[in-house]
C-alpha cells in the first residue's frame, strides 16, 4: 500500500509519502498527488517526505522524480527528504537517466498531422505497390527468358516436387469438393427438371456448367487457399530468416530458384486439376440424377456423349494456366513483400489469399466475355 | 554467504535417448553474477530453461527465490514469473511491436500505472540500457544485433526483477560491444541490487564480471564455486576450457 498525506506548515506543504512504492502499488498513489499538484495551496516550497517509504523501485522513484518535476515546472521549490542512502542511489540514477531523455519524447503520436502523414503514406504506398508488382512480373519474366537460353538450369526437382505437392496433394479436397458441388447442382436442377418433364437436360446442364465454369473455378479456389497461401508464408519466411539473402549472395536467383518453378509446376498442374474436378463433378451428378430421378447411368453416359461438346471441356482446361499463374504469382510477389516480423506473414498470406481469388473469378469474366464474343 | 535464490538438486534431464543431465546440482546465491559454462550441446540452455519453468526434468528438484518450481500452484508461478527477467540468446523481442511497446507490455499487463509514468519508466529503462533515445520507435528489425540485446536486456528489467537470466548475452557482439555489455551488467547490479544467472562462453565476461560459476561437463557439474576454485580443477574440460590457447593467454595476463 502505497500512500501520501499533506500538511500545510507556514509556507511549506509538507507531502508525506509512506508505505510500498512499487510498480503493483504507485498506482494508488499517482491521482492522489495529481490532485495534490492541481489543489495546492499558499506555499512557496514542497517537501516529498520519504522517511517512512518501506520499498521503492523504479516506479516508485520515477513516479516520485516526475512529480518533483511537474511542482518545480508550477514555481515551487521542491525538496525530497528523507530518502535512505540507498535510496538517494536509485533516485540519482534514475534522474540522470531522465535528465537524459528529453520529457516531449513522444511514444504514440496521435496528432491530425500525423495521421493525415500516415494517410499520405498509404497512397502513395498503394500506387508503389502496383508499380512493384510489375517490376517483379518483369524480373520472373526475365528470370523464364534465362530459362530458355540455358534450358539445363531449369529447376526440374523443384517444379516436380511442387507439382507434388501443390497438385498430387490436392486431389483428395478437391475430388470432395468437385463431387459435392456437382451434387448441389444435380439436386437444384432435378427438382425444377422435373416439373417441366425435362430430366433429360439435367445432363446437358451439369455436363457443361462443371466443364465449362465450376470446375475450373472451384479448382482455382481450392489451390489459391492451398498453394497460394502456403507460397507466400514460405517465402515470407525464407525472408524473415534471411534465406533469400543467402541465396542472392551465392547467385541463386531467387526468381530462378523460387519463383518459377512454383508458377510453371501449378500452370502443369492446374489443367489436369481442372479434368480431374470435370469427372467427379460429373460423377457426382450422374450419382444424384439417379438417386433422384431414377437416371440409369448407361442413360446419363450416352446423352453425355451426345450433347457436351468437346469444346466446353477445352475452354475449362484452357482456362487452368492463366488462373494457376495468377495464383502462384500473386502468392510469390506477396511473400517477397512480408517484412521482418511475424505478423505480416499472417497479413499478407491473407491478402494474397484474397487477391488470388478475386484476380481468378475477374479473369474468368473476361475469359465468358472474350469467349461469348468469338462464339465459342 | 547469503541466502540461495537459486538451487538445483539431482537434475536429470532426457530428450528421448539424449541423457543430457545426469545428477546435476547447483546452488546461486543472491546478489551474484553466477556464470554457467560448458561446451557447445553441454546443456547449459536447457538447465536455465527449467529454471524459468519451460522445461520440466526427468527427475530431481528445482528451487527459485524460495518456490519449488516443480510442483508450483499456478498463481504462484504467476507471481514468480514477475521477479525474474530473461534475455534469451537471440533477443526473441516481439518483432510486431517497437522496443518501447515490447518493453511497455508487461508494465502494461500487470500494473495499473497510469500511460504517461510508464511513458517514463519504459524511457528510463532505453537510456539505462545505454539505447539511444530513437531507439524507443523502432522496430527490432531495425535494429543491429547489439541493439536487439540491450533492448531485450531492458524489456528484461521492466518489471525491476530480483533474478536476471542471460542466455549467452554477448554472443554475437564483438569484443568492444561485449565488453560494453559486461560493464552494463555489473554496475545495473549495483544499483539494482539483482541476481545474475548467465550462461556464457565468452572468457572475458567470465574473468571480469562473474562471481561464481559452474562448468557443466560429461553430463554433470565438472566445478563450482569462484573461478580460482574452478581452476584448482584438473578435469579435462577444464583444462581445455581454460587451458586451451585462448585460455591461456588470459591467464597469462
Ligand atoms: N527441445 C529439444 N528436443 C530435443 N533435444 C534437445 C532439445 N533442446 C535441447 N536438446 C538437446 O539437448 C542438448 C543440450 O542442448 P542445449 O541446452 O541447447 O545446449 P547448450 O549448452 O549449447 O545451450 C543438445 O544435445 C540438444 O540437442
Ligand atoms: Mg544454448
Amino acid at each position: 500500500m502505497a500512500n501520501i498525506e499533506i500538511n500545510y506548515k507556514n509556507d511549506i506543504c509538507q507531502i508525506e509519502c509512506s508505505g510500498g512504492w512499487t510498480l503493483d502499488s504507485v498506482a494508488e498513489v499517482s491521482p492522489q498527488l495529481k490532485k495534490a499538484l492541481s489543489a495546492i495551496g499558499e506555499a512557496s516550497d514542497v517537501i516529498l517526505d520519504i522517511t517512512s517509504v518501506e520499498v521503492f523501485d523504479s516506479a516508485g522513484a520515477i513516479l516520485l522524480l516526475n512529480y518533483a518535476d511537474k511542482f518545480k515546472g508550477k514555481g515551487y521549490h521542491v525538496n525530497i527528504t528523507g530518502a535512505s542512502e540507498e535510496q538517494q542511489r536509485m533516485l540519482a540514477m534514475y534522474r540522470q537517466q531522465l535528465a537524459t531523455t528529453t520529457t516531449e519524447t513522444q511514444l504514440n503520436p496521435r496528432s491530425i498531422a500525423a495521421r493525415l502523414e500516415h494517410l499520405g503514406e498509404k497512397s502513395i504506398n498503394y500506387v508503389l505497390g502496383t508499380a512493384h508488382f510489375f517490376a517483379f512480373l518483369g524480373e520472373t519474366f526475365n528470370a523464364l527468358i534465362y530459362y530458355f537460353v540455358h534450358p539445363s538450369s531449369i529447376r526440374f526437382r523443384a517444379i516436380f516436387k511442387n507439382i507434388e505437392e501443390a497438385g498430387v496433394r490436392a486431389l483428395p479436397i478437391i475430388a470432395l469438393t468437385a463431387f459435392l458441388i456437382g451434387v448441389v447442382i444435380a439436386y437444384q436442377s432435378a427438382v425444377q427438371l422435373e416439373k417441366f418433364g425435362a430430366s433429360i437436360f439435367i445432363v446437358d446442364m451439369i455436363g457443361i456448367a462443371v466443364t465449362r465454369e465450376l470446375s475450373p473455378l472451384i479448382t482455382a479456389i481450392v489451390v489459391a487457399g492451398r498453394s497460394g497461401s502456403s507460397y507466400t508464408a514460405q517465402l515470407g519466411v525464407m525472408k524473415i530468416t534471411e534465406e533469400i539473402d543467402a541465396m542472392k549472395t551465392m547467385g541463386f536467383d531467387p526468381y530462378r530458384f523460387l519463383v518459377l518453378p512454383r508458377i510453371i509446376a501449378l500452370m502443369i498442374a492446374m489443367p489436369l486439376m481442372i479434368f480431374f474436378a470435370d469427372l467427379i463433378g460429373i460423377l457426382g451428378g450422374m450419382f444424384i440424377a439417379n438417386v433422384q430421378l431414377n437416371m440409369s447411368y448407361s442413360e446419363f453416359a450416352s446423352r453425355l456423349q451426345s450433347v457436351l461438346d468437346i469444346k466446353h471441356v477445352w475452354v475449362g482446361i484452357i482456362k487452368g494456366p492463366f488462373f494457376a499463374g495468377l495464383i502462384a504469382a500473386v502468392g510469390c510477389y506477396r511473400g517477397f513483400q512480408v517484412s521482418y516480423n511475424t505478423e505480416s506473414i499472417g497479413r499478407y498470406t491473407t491478402i494474397s489469399v484474397v487477391n488470388a481469388i478475386f484476380l481468378v473469378i475477374a479473369c474468368d469474366a473476361a475469359f465468358s466475355v472474350v469467349l461469348t464474343e468469338l462464339g465459342i | 554467504m547469503s541466502a540461495a535464490v537459486v538451487s538445483m538438486r539431482n537434475i536429470v534431464t532426457r530428450f528421448g535417448e539424449n541423457l543430457v543431465h545426469n545428477d546435476v546440482n547447483l546452488t546461486v546465491y543472491k546478489g551474484e553474477i553466477y556464470g554457467l559454462l560448458g561446451g557447445s550441446g553441454s546443456g547449459k540452455s536447457t538447465l536455465l530453461r527449467e529454471m524459468i519453468m519451460l522445461l520440466r526434468p526427468e527427475s530431481g528438484s528445482v528451487e527459485v527465490l524460495g518456490h519449488d518450481v516443480l510442483h508450483i500452484k499456478h498463481t504462484e508461478a504467476a507471481e514468480l514469473r514477475k521477479k525474474w527477467g530473461v534475455l534469451f540468446q537471440s533477443g526473441a523481442l516481439y518483432t510486431s511491436l517497437t522496443v518501447a511497446e515490447n518493453i511497455a507490455i508487461t508494465l502494461k499487463e500487470y500494473t495499473s500505472l497510469p500511460p504517461d509514468l510508464i511513458d517514463s519508466i519504459v524511457m528510463a529503462k532505453i537510456s539505462m540500457v545505454g539505447l539511444p533515445e530513437h531507439a524507443a520507435s523502432l522496430y527490432p528489425a531495425e535494429l543491429s544485433g547489439g541493439m536487439v540485446k540491450r533492448a531485450s536486456l531492458a524489456r528484461a528489467l521492466s518489471m525491476d526483477p530480483q533474478i536476471l537470466f542471460l542466455d549467452e548475452p554477448t554472443s554475437g557482439l564483438d569484443p568492444v560491444g561485449a565488453e560494453a555489455f559486461d560493464k552494463l551488467i555489473v554496475s545495473l547490479r549495483e544499483h539494482l541490487g539483482f541476481t545474475v544467472v548467465m550462461v556464457t562462453h565468452d572468457l572475458d565476461s567470465i574473468w571480469t564480471i562473474v562471481d561464481r560459476l559452474c562448468v557443466l561437463g560429461d553430463k554433470k557439474v565438472v566445478a563450482e564455486g569462484s573461478l580460482e576454485e574452478v581452476m584448482q580443477s584438473t578435469h579435462p574440460t577444464i583444462e581445455s576450457f581454460f587451458r586451451g590457447s585462448r585460455g591461456t593467454i588470459r591467464s597469462r595476463v
